[in-house]
């Protein structure tokens, strides 16, 4: 490969026609076709003079980058009049043009009006140099403090975790030089192969800023000031130097969690799990070696009997929930086939679910956890004892009243289990019957029948706007690629059809209210909206997250929007493949002809399996006029 | 011309006796007239240059001087040491050049073109130069014979086939501009196609420009190129290797590629084992392959001068006492330890009064006490007991910083702006103040005791002060010695001394048409030493506004200028991958050290002159023993352009700053020790490097996107780095 790269070097010229481009901007028509190569090998190579000369420019600048103005210091070494105008520290944006079989680049210089020139306010005047000291290294020693890197990766600190026996990186063993030395110290003694399997200490010393700054969150992260708090948690799940402190961290979570139980203190809990994800959140740090600690405290959260001192009043299946989807998050992320994360979480839900005197809190804590462990859990574990559960509640509701907590508790699994149905949806084939389902389901068939409809008309209505909008859904592959006409909209003109990609698993809808987290931060945004001729359009904003074990959400907003708008707006950051940036938005609005075409393929979209899906949704777009609407206007 | 050349000059002695296997008698005599005309043409050819440029008086001198001494002692700036050294030694062996080529070629086709100008020569006429390229061979056949001479390298001992590849770079540069030069230009292409991949990674750089490179007029204004011709590529093989080589050239009666050693190369030829592939692959690199070996041999005083100021404290000692307390108690152990120090004259130290030094002034004296206090309280460092590091990020620098300097009682920090700005901070609480316009200065009591306070501006007290004057990026800012003057050199091509008193330019001195990549005040003031793009380092002293040396002989631009801590020396290091250090009493060039495969940025002397450490775009660190001429020890670790080496004030520590943002610390203790430089090696100069860099590296700290440009250690061993912040 270098090889061929090397060839390139040799050859690479001008082209002639660039020449032609040229010479008639200056006037020269019909020039020469052998002039034209002549010229072009020597220009090129001028050009790649000047350009050897600029790197030097570069390199003495301290730069990586080279500037427009290194190529005009080039250009005043060879006694060339540098050109003028070309002044930008970034890049120059260049133009790109192409018609009548030519292609041409060029750079785009905007006509200003001078009296905006002059009405406009000034720009901020950018801040003067200033110099600012830190503590690099003190002994020997880096420092943990915002003005230093983090001292180690999280490729690192998961290198470290998961194969602590791996020798020493050469960037990690310079963690410390207390660390170092220990290695020099004892190499003398201990030789080969034991030195190796030496696992690197890591000292865990606190700076006194690292300790007042440990006082400070912790103080405001329980405290009584939700401003502050707000800020500690920030700082935490973003400030970069937190991993000497993580262990302390973790102490004071579980530790938190553990006398928090006991005294039913709702608020506090609460607040610790946001520490927790907010942990979880930080880009440089990596839990996995404080699991053993953080897990414990989370389950307790999801299934303790009494979370709060009035069980009857306090809404303590928020933070069931919340904690749930935080188990979720970290058997996602950190379940490997060593530790077992994820099954273990399921058996423990499991046991204590299947056990007859657990309590409705408990019992809801314990389906919550494994309904956030995905679709296929639910499908194995949560569906067959749908039944069950159905017998249970009716006991509660129907029966004489027990307690009022109890019927509450009942209330609870009860919406809980009707969650379900987006995946009974996705398993069952179409016709639901209410019978049918009561014989499957027991007390909670019938509700669960309403509930599939309801998700299926959803899902419909998904591929309807996805029809329409030529996204095709690709199952079970994990993409969706959202393909598009010719020239459909004016700013989307260039781009070409990305794809995006989604977890073969995916439930295009639940039914589920948005929830207080967010999810995962790679999540992928779509807002579909969804026009009928000129009336009100519904707006739907599907988060679809990466992540296999939540479930995206969907909120549907309703809208009016003129019909003569663009028709397809893809916004999308770069056009690259989902997943690379945090958070890629799709708006994508569609206009179908009239809205009786619309409930009509919302039959024929009920299919169930993704394959019937998918092939609706060609036939639809064969025969729909509704794709003539993409033409642009 | 001379093309071979066996042995360096000392091993003249053994080798008269000794019966030569190519040196007959018969061929002896014949060399030597051959030798005249040749000599007479190159003369010829200068003395046209020189006229057609109008230096009469140089036609002259040079007139003059051909016709005392057949020696010809070209052009004004001409690399006298190594030029005249090769050129003695060489005369005895252009006997053995004209032996060959007549074997080889039959006599008829004996160096047919122009002799070209001597290789020291700095202004080559370019069209004598171009047209030793001018001749004629089947344009096809070279790819065969290139192809012929690989596949006999390849065949031949392993032990000869590592010297024996050093030829494939030149030879395929010669055969590809040769092609290029006859118009050959498909040829060439293809000759450079298919034979590129076979040259060694650390050409890439050189290699592409050659292939930007595919036409007769391109070659004209082309310096890489002109370097290349005028400059014989030195390559070191041992006899066997060489003699191994003959044969085969001859056996073929392969004249094309005998004719480009003849002529383009120049075949350092040693007696003893073979050199192996990481010994090769240690000393190359450089635009002109390795340094000769009788390039080293001069003698390099390079101790440390005697404490001028030994006894002259003594006798102030009570007036300095007065102005500051505590300064008696202080005065007995420093005493002591100065004492020890310069108990005996270093016998490698240079002369005294060698070059002259400034006097000394009270301020200064004032100055080394203060020094002598500081480094009673200075930390012993080593491997258990690293310094401390002070970062300085230069925030919002959206100018781009390109140099820094500190003084070397660490109070100021100057640095040098793209935006042609050169700012100073005071990092001590101590304000930077101007002194007082003339009119306030009269009114001034001139006889009270706080003279020197009271002439300072209160008024214009501030942290920050900026120079303005250049015209261009800054790209070197040195402080004095004294703290009285700041230099700068820049883009414009101009160096300025500004006074840090007033804040104002005092000098501009223009010498260099071309940017001025650095330059550096002697540690003893008054002289400083600058380089740039003009590949010239020039000599200058702050009350002469024209240089007083030229250093001539890099082949591309001057990327670091340093001083030797004795003032004797000046190093240099370029663009061609090599180091240069420089006499500066006679202008001669003592050493060069090949080694680099990049540019280098960086240069650093340890504190008891020995040593040399060098850093470059390669990533590398290279360490030198100057004394010797030898490379000592790499240090592989950075990932990018090294800017900034300093060794810590006892040189225990290297310190490495680079644009990966890391300030990587080394042992320099271990690494100098860790050499053993027995005669033999010191003789042949072939060093077996121990790859011990993981064990020389003490630590590693990495910043925040900001990339390391400049190191300093205070007086009392902290270490001082600087660079901007760079927030994409």
């Amino acid at each position: 490969m270098a090889e061929e790269r090397r060839q390139k070097q040799c050859s690479v010229v001008l082209p002639s026609e660039s020449m032609k481009a040229m010479a008639e901007s200056m006037g020269v028509g019909q020039l020469q076709e052998d002039s034209c190569v002549a010229l072009s090998e020597e220009v090129s190579y001028r050009i790649k003079e000047i350009a050897q000369d600029a790197l030097k420019f570069m390199h003495h600048g301290k730069r990586r980058k080279l500037t427009t103005s290194d190529i005009d210091y080039a250009l005043k070494l060879k006694n060339v009049e540098p050109l003028y105008g070309f002044q930008s520290q970034d890049f120059i944006p260049f133009r790109f043009a192409s018609g009548g079989g030519r292609e041409l680049h060029f750079y785009e210089e905007k006509e200003v009006d001078l009296s905006d020139i002059i009405s406009t306010p000034l720009p901020r005047v950018p801040l003067d140099v200033s110099l600012k000291a830190h503590w690099l290294s003190i002994d020997g020693v880096q420092p943990s403090i915002p003005e230093n890197p983090p001292p180690a990766t999280k490729e690192q600190q998961k290198a470290e975790s998961t194969e602590p026996l791996k020798a020493v990186k050469p960037g990690q063993e310079e963690d410390g030089s207390i660390q170092g030395k220990g290695q020099s110290g004892t190499s003398a003694e201990v030789k080969g192969k034991e030195k190796l399997r030496m696992k690197p200490r890591s000292t865990h010393e606190l700076s006194v800023e690292q300790q007042l700054y440990y006082k400070e969150i912790t103080e405001a992260c329980v405290g009584s000031c939700e401003a502050k708090r707000a800020e500690a948690l920030q700082s935490i799940a973003t400030d970069p130097g937190l991993y000497q402190m993580l262990p302390r961290f973790s102490t004071f979570i579980s530790e938190g969690v553990r006398v928090n139980v006991v005294q039913n203190n709702l608020a506090l809990l609460i607040y610790l799990m946001r520490m927790m994800k907010a942990l979880m959140d930080n880009p440089t740090l990596y839990l996995e070696k404080y699991l053993h600690e953080l897990l414990p405290a989370v389950v307790t959260c999801i299934v303790s009997k009494q979370l709060c001192l009035r069980p009857d009043v306090d809404n303590h299946w928020a933070l069931r929930d919340f904690a749930a989807r935080l188990m979720a998050q970290s058997c996602k992320t950190f379940s490997t086939t060593t530790n077992n994360i994820q099954s273990r979480i399921t058996k423990t839900f499991t046991k204590s679910w299947l056990d007859d005197k657990t309590q409705w809190t408990t019992r809801y804590g314990c389906i919550a956890g494994l309904s956030e462990l995905g679709p296929d859990v639910i499908k194995t574990l949560i569906i067959p004892r749908l039944t069950v559960e159905g017998v249970r509640i009716k006991a509660v509701m129907e029966g004489p009243v027990v307690s009022n907590i109890d019927k509450i508790g009942a209330d609870h699994v009860q919406s809980l289990l009707l969650h379900c149905a987006s995946v009974i949806a996705k398993i069952r084939p179409a016709p639901d019957v209410v019978d049918q389902y009561r014989t499957d389901y027991g007390y909670l068939g019938q509700m669960l029948c309403s509930h599939v409809v309801k998700a299926r008309t959803q899902a419909a209505l998904q591929a309807q706007t996805v029809n329409r909008t030529t996204l095709t859904i690709t199952q079970p592959r994990p993409s969706l690629s959202v393909s598009q006409s010719g020239g459909v909209g004016s700013s989307g003109g260039s781009r070409t059809p990305s794809i995006i990609k989604v977890p073969s698993s995916l439930t295009l809808m639940s039914t589920r209210p948005a929830t207080p987290t967010q999810p995962s931060p790679p999540a992928t945004k779509y807002i579909v909206m969804a026009t009928s001729a000129g009336a009100a359009s519904t707006q739907q904003v599907i988060t679809l997250s990466s992540s296999q074990s939540s479930s995206p959400v969907t909120s549907t907003v309703t809208s009016v929007s003129t019909p003569l708008q663009p028709l397809v707006k893809l916004e999308s950051g770069g056009g690259a493949v989902a997943g690379s940036r945090p958070m890629q938005k799709y708006i994508v609005v569609s206009l179908p002809s009239s809205s009786s075409s619309s409930l009509e393929h919302k039959g024929g979209a009920t299919a169930t399996s993704p394959i019937a899906i998918e092939t609706t949704v060609k036939s639809e777009r064969s025969e729909s006029p509704a794709t003539h609407t993409h033409s642009p206007h | 011309m001379a093309a071979v050349q066996d042995g360096g000059s000392e091993l003249e002695g053994e080798k008269e006796p000794k019966p030569e296997l190519m040196n007959d008698g018969s061929t002896a005599p014949a060399a030597a007239p051959s030798s005249r005309p040749e000599d007479q043409q190159t003369l010829l050819a200068v003395l046209q240059f020189l006229k057609r440029n109008k230096l009469i008086e140089s036609v002259d001198a040079l007139r003059r001087e051909a016709g005392l001494a057949d020696e010809p002692e070209e052009a004004p700036g001409s690399e006298a040491a190594g030029g005249a050294g090769g050129a003695a030694a060489g005369s005895g062996e252009l006997g053995d050049a004209g032996a060959l080529l007549s074997r080889v070629s039959g006599g008829s086709q004996s160096a047919a073109a122009p002799a070209p100008a001597k290789g020291g020569d700095d202004q080559p006429d370019v069209s004598v130069v171009l047209s030793a390229y001018s001749q004629q061979g089947d344009p096809s056949l070279y790819q065969v014979y290139y192809s012929g001479l690989k596949k006999f390298i390849e065949s031949v001992l392993d032990c000869h086939r590592a010297e024996l590849s050093q030829l494939f770079y030149p030879l395929f540069v010669h055969m590809y501009l040769e092609l290029v030069y006859n118009n050959h230009e498909s040829e060439a292409k293809s000759f450079f196609e298919k034979f590129n991949g076979d040259q060694e990674c650390y050409y890439q750089d050189d290699l592409r420009v050659l292939s930007g490179l595919t036409k007769k007029e391109h070659m004209k204004g082309n310096e890489t190129l002109l370097d290349f011709r005028t400059s014989r590529f030195v390559l070191r093989i041992s006899r066997d290797s060489y003699q191994l080589l003959k044969r085969h050239l001859q056996e073929r009666q392969n004249n094309q590629i005998w004719n480009i050693i003849q002529e383009h190369l120049y075949i350092d030829i040693f007696d003893g084992m073979p050199r192996s592939k990481s010994q090769i692959d240690s000393m190359s690199g450089s635009l002109a392959g390795e340094a000769k070996r009788e390039d080293n041999k001069t003698k390099v005083y390079y101790g440390l001068l005697k404490e001028p100021e030994i006894e002259v404290p003594l006798d102030d000692e009570d007036e300095e006492a007065e102005n500051e307390e505590g300064k008696p108690k202080k005065k007995k152990p420093k005493k002591d330890s100065m004492g020890s120090k310069s108990k005996k004259q270093d016998p490698n130290a240079p002369q005294q009064n060698r070059i002259p030094l400034p006097e000394l002034k009270d301020s200064d004296k004032l100055d080394k006490i203060m020094y002598m206090k500081e480094a009673t309280k200075r930390i012993r460092l080593g491997p258990e007991s690293l310094p401390s590091i002070c970062f300085y990020t230069f925030l919002n620098a959206y100018q781009g910083l390109t140099a820094v300097d500190f003084t070397d009682d660490s109070s100021l920090l100057a640095g040098g702006f793209a935006d042609s700005t050169v700012r100073v901070w005071s990092v001590t609480p101590k304000k930077l103040r101007k002194v007082k316009s003339a009119a306030d200065l009269g009114m001034i009591d001139k006889e009270s005791d706080d003279v020197l306070e009271r002439i300072m501006d209160e008024k214009t007290a501030s942290e920050c002060k900026i120079l303005y004057g250049h015209s261009g990026p800054v790209y070197g800012v040195s402080f004095s010695p004294d703290r009285n003057y700041l230099l700068s050199s820049s883009e414009d091509g101009t160096i300025r001394l500004w006074s840090l008193q007033t804040f104002t330019c005092l000098v501009a001195y223009k010498g260099h048409n071309y940017p001025v990549w650095d330059t550096q005040f002697s540690p003893y003031g008054y002289y400083f030493v600058s380089g740039g793009h003009d590949r010239v380092a020039r000599l200058w002293a702050t009350d002469h506004y024209q240089p007083l040396r030229m250093f001539a002989g890099h082949l591309a631009d001057i990327t670091c200028t340093r001083f030797h801590p004795n003032s004797n020396y000046v190093a240099t290091g370029s663009a061609d991958r090599t180091i240069r250090l420089w006499d500066v009493l006679n202008g001669h060039c003592v050493r060069v050290l090949t080694g680099h495969k990049g540019p280098i940025h960086t240069l650093a002397f340890s504190p008891n002159g020995k040593y040399l450490a060098s850093g470059s775009t390669d990533g590398r660190v290279l360490l030198w023993d100057i004394g010797h001429g030898l490379m000592i020890g790499e240090l592989k670790g950075h990932t990018d352009t090294i800017y900034a080496l300093r060794f810590s004030r006892d040189g225990e520590i290297l310190a490495s700053g680079s644009m990966d943002n890391t300030v990587r610390l080394w042992d320099a203790i271990r690494a100098f020790d860790d050499v053993e430089t027995d005669d033999f090696t010191a003789a042949t100069g072939h060093v077996h490097l121990p790859d011990n860099s993981q064990e020389l590296l003490l630590g590693t700290y990495l910043s925040k996107s900001t990339p390391v440009i400049h190191l300093h250690f205070t007086r009392r061993n902290l270490l001082l780095s600087a660079g901007a912040y760079n927030s994409q």
